[in-house]
Order: structure tokens, then C-alpha cells, then sequence
């Protein structure tokens, strides 16, 4: 396999954003990330999006090819493949480019992540995110998709002793850090009271335990490491890409305060890099719920199992801390258009790793770690990213 | 969105809490499937239809106070995560009894009821909840 970087990225502020359509978002997302590697257009050998439901957020399909034609990559009949992976959607367009570099087929490829969501109702919306659990064995009995989180924070509660206020401050951790993301849909402080006040969506988790509904795109440029001197003098390379999936429903899992996949992408992770939990610098995890980050603190290996509330509660997380965890903000402040989701997160370790995070920079980071899951965690797909050596 | 058939081809594991059993194996299913995934290829023809008693005990629980439209007019629902005596764990709703006084590891068994319909003048479609044993 040849070796992968990063040689571009650019993305969207994320919130809503009524002025813009889902192709007015993906060609600026993309634009800015060809700017950042010096290319043009006739110089892309592929394009890969990442989009969970095009189909039924904008009535429109097939938007890889309408992605290319905007582009201006259809004049030059440029391949271009949409991926689905539920939450993971933006995670497996990463993960597909990057084998199509490693494999030697193509030489630079653009992936795209993008999902509007703001164009119909809340309503519809939800039962939309639900979709990537199972509907004919949790949505038809009444699961809302924060009902199936809600299940594993209150497990969690009852084996761990995790508490309000430990899901809390994951919550106003990612605030504090989306304050500082210029790009983040939220970029004020909240504070943990705020968290344990807001109303309830399914017990125990409130509204401000939630990531919201988001429009934006995010996109990357990739190349062969030995290739990106000449585009870049600040490439970042792809160390790994690991990906494990798990049953679509949660009643078919033996533990569910746990991600099995998590877990196991993790283990071939750090067993391909041969890096260790304490290596990683700092990691953007999935929160799309506060009870999510938790577990992936803990499933990630950073925290031993059950202590990842008590973790983020001591700081440990925190821009400065021990390991410091969504220093964009995470899904919950930085926002969450579903395919977008796994791109923004590599695009803010691509940002930390290069020194370029402004207020939020971890001081010397050199390694970084993405954790991107679909439904409640039937794909899990983790990449990490270093400074080449 | 919703069509007839799509919930009339799960009826028996809804109505009767009809799951299968692997006779290779002995793990228990439910839904049903066609094979075992413990087992793969030597469980084909080897599952057992097995009806669930539909007794067990609470797993995990919410409160669910923002519901999908079907759903709506039932909020706020409790929904829980149930271990049968078998084997196995199903979703369902837990109803007549406050949501406060359930609590993980309650005994609960299963009741036939009505989970919605397609409109007001459409199929109305049937299955399990849960009641307090």
C-alpha cells in the first residue's frame, strides 16, 4: 500500500444555513479545499461523497454525480461514487478514498461530505435519523433515535454510576470548545446547569445533551505522501483507517454500554500503527448524544470502562488536558450534518496537526484520531492521522 | 410511507412473540432469522420457530418525551430494553403504570395491543407492550 496525506481541506461554516442548497454547499466546501492544495479541477483523478439522506432531507439522489457536474469535474468525466453509512457516511467517503490512493489506482481524489437538513421540518427529521436504527424492530415500538441513546446512558448510570452531571460536562466542554471554532454552528458558552435544565427529549437525556440539526459540507484533498511536497508544505497523512460494524438494533447487543465496534476498529487501529491510547495527541469523537463521548472516551482506550464521565468531569478532556476530545466543538457545538460529520472531524485534526486552530490549538500536536459512528453503532470508523515522519 | 404489508409479513412475531431457535446451538432469536449468526451455514434448516413467554425483566428504560408523529399523541411514553427469561432482549413500550415506578430489573410480561395505524381511515397494526407482571 502506498502511503496517503492530506493536501487540502476546506468546509462550510456549519448551522443553518437557509441561503444555501445542498450543491451551493458542496461546491464551496470543495472549492476552498482545491484552493488550500493548489489544484484545479482537470487535475482530480475521483471523488468520493459522503451523504446519508439526500434522498429524503432534499428529494434529490444520485448527488455524487450532481456533486461532480457543479464541480465542474463532469467535463472531465471524472469518477465520482456517493457512500451511506448512516452518522458514518462522511467517515467511509474518507475511508474509500484513501484505499483508492493507498491501492494505487487513482493518484488525487477529492472527498465531499455534505447534508442539508434544515429544509423541512424537525419532525421529519427525526424520523429520518431514526431510519439508521432498525424500523421494523425499535421504530415501529416507539424508538426515537435519542430514545436508543437515552437506553445506553441510563445503563451506563445504573453499571457506572455515571451521573447528570458528568453528561453535562461533556456538554459544556464541546460549547467551550466550539466558542473558539470560527466554523462552529454554536460558538457560545453554555454552562452544566444549562445542560440539566433544558427539557427533557427522552430520559435522561435533555435537549442540550443532543447534537442539533445542521446544513454544511466539508471537503479534502488527498494524494500519495510522495506526491504532496508539490502541492503542499504541510501535508498530513492518513496513519490508518479501521472500520468494524455491529448489529443494527441495540436489543441484539450483549452489552450496550459499550460500542463493541468502537472497540474493535480501535484495537486494529492502534495495532496497524502500532501507537497506543497515550500516543494519541488529541481525537475527535462522536457525540451526537453526551452519553456517545463517554463511551468513546472510554471504548478509545483514553479511560478505563465506566470512568469516562468522571474523565470529562476532572477536565482531562478539555483543550489542555490530559487528551483533550473535540477541540472543534464536536457534533454537539460545531454541528452535525450527517455526511459532513466524519470530513469536519478530519479537517480539524488536519487544522491542529498543521498548527492553524488559532484559540483552540493543542500546543505540538503530531498525532490525531477520528471516531465516526452510524446508527448507534453499527459502523464505527476510525482514522489517525500523524505529521509524516 | 407506511404499507400493509410490510407489517402483516412480521405479524407472527408480533402478535405471538414468535422467535426462532438455533437446534444447532441452542441460541435464541427474536425476531426470528433465517439463520444462526453464531453458527452461519450449518444452522440452514436447523432453526426452530419458539414462542417467547414474553415474561422478563426490565434492562435499561426511558421516558420518551419527544416522540415521532405516530407517537405523538402518546407522549410521554416509557420504552425499555427487556431481558426474557429465555434468552435474548426485545424493545417495547411499558404501559399502564407510571413511568416513575419502573425501574431496571422489574418483572414485566407481555400484552397484545395496538401500536398504530396508517391514518385515520387506514390499517390499524397490532403487537406486544409491556405491563407490569
Amino acid at each position: 500500500m502506498r502511503r496517503v496525506a492530506i493536501i487540502g481541506a476546506g468546509m462550510t461554516e456549519f448551522g443553518e444555513l437557509w441561503d444555501q442548497s445542498f450543491r451551493d454547499m458542496g461546491i464551496r466546501a470543495g472549492f476552498e479545499a482545491l484552493n488550500d492544495a493548489n489544484l484545479t479541477s482537470e487535475q482530480i483523478d475521483a471523488l468520493y461523497v459522503g451523504n446519508m439522506s439526500a434522498g429524503r432531507f432534499i428529494e434529490q439522489e444520485h448527488v455524487a454525480a450532481l456533486i461532480a457536474d457543479y464541480a465542474g469535474f463532469a467535463k472531465n468525466n471524472t469518477p465520482s461514487t456517493r457512500v451511506e453509512a448512516g452518522g458514518a457516511s462522511g467517515a467511509l467517503a474518507i475511508r474509500e478514498a484513501f484505499m483508492s490512493v493507498a491501492s494505487g489506482l487513482h493518484d488525487i481524489v477529492v472527498v465531499g461530505g455534505a447534508e442539508k437538513m434544515t429544509d423541512i421540518s424537525d419532525e421529519e427529521v427525526n424520523a429520518i435519523q431514526s431510519s439508521a436504527a432498525d424500523q421494523e424492530w425499535e421504530t415501529i415500538f416507539g424508538a426515537t433515535y435519542p430514545s436508543l441513546f437515552a437506553l445506553m446512558a441510563a445503563r451506563h448510570m445504573h453499571e457506572y454510576g455515571t451521573t447528570r452531571e458528568m453528561l453535562s460536562a461533556v456538554a459544556a466542554k464541546n460549547h467551550k470548545h466550539g466558542s473558539m471554532n470560527p466554523k462552529a454552528q454554536f460558538r457560545r458558552e453554555i454552562k452544566p446547569e444549562d445542560v440539566s435544565k433544558s427539557p427533557m427529549i427522552s430520559s435522561p437525556l435533555r435537549m442540550l445533551d443532543c447534537a442539533p440539526i445542521s446544513d454544511g459540507a466539508a471537503a479534502v484533498v488527498m494524494c500519495p505522501l510522495d506526491m504532496a511536497k508539490k502541492f503542499t508544505d504541510r501535508p498530513v497523512e492518513i496513519l490508518t483507517t479501521a472500520m468494524a460494524s455491529d448489529s443494527l438494533a441495540l436489543n441484539q447487543r450483549r452489552s450496550i454500554t459499550e460500542m463493541a465496534a468502537t472497540k474493535i476498529a480501535a484495537k486494529k487501529a492502534y495495532n496497524r500503527t502500532g501507537l497506543k491510547p497515550s500516543d494519541i495527541d488529541l481525537a475527535e469523537v462522536h457525540d451526537n448524544f453526551t452519553i456517545t463521548e463517554i463511551m468513546a472516551v472510554e471504548d478509545l482506550g483514553f479511560a478505563p470502562k465506566g470512568s469516562g464521565g468522571k474523565f470529562t468531569l476532572e477536565g482531562k478532556t478539555t483543550v489542555g488536558g490530559e487528551i483533550p476530545v473535540n477541540t472543534s466543538g464536536g457534533l454537539k457545538a460545531r454541528g452535525d450534518p450527517i455526511g459532513a460529520t466524519g470530513v469536519a472531524q478530519i479537517i480539524e485534526i488536519v487544522q491542529q496537526l498543521r498548527g492553524d486552530a488559532g484559540k483552540r490549538q493543542v500546543p505540538d500536536a503530531k498525532i490525531g484520531l477520528t471516531h465516526n459512528v452510524g446508527g448507534t453503532g453499527s459502523t464505527v470508523i476510525i482514522h489517525i492521522l500523524g505529521v509524516p515522519q | 410511507m407506511t404499507k400493509t404489508p410490510r407489517y402483516w409479513r412480521e405479524n407472527q412475531s408480533r402478535y405471538n412473540m414468535i422467535g426462532a431457535r438455533c437446534t444447532n446451538c441452542g441460541k435464541m432469536y427474536f425476531p426470528a432469522r433465517a439463520m444462526c449468526i453464531e453458527c452461519g451455514r450449518k444452522s440452514l434448516g436447523k432453526m426452530e420457530k419458539f414462542k417467547f413467554s414474553g415474561k422478563g425483566s426490565v434492562f435499561s428504560v426511558t421516558t420518551v418525551h419527544e416522540a415521532h408523529e405516530q407517537y405523538d399523541f402518546l407522549k410521554p411514553y416509557t420504552l425499555a430494553l427487556i431481558e426474557l427469561d429465555e434468552g435474548g432482549k426485545i424493545l417495547g413500550q411499558i404501559i399502564d403504570c407510571e413511568p416513575e415506578e419502573i425501574k431496571i430489573g422489574m418483572r414485566v410480561k407481555s400484552t397484545f395491543r395496538k401500536l398504530g395505524e396508517e391514518g385515520k381511515s387506514g390499517t390499524i397494526y397490532y403487537g406486544y407492550k409491556f405491563t407490569k407482571e
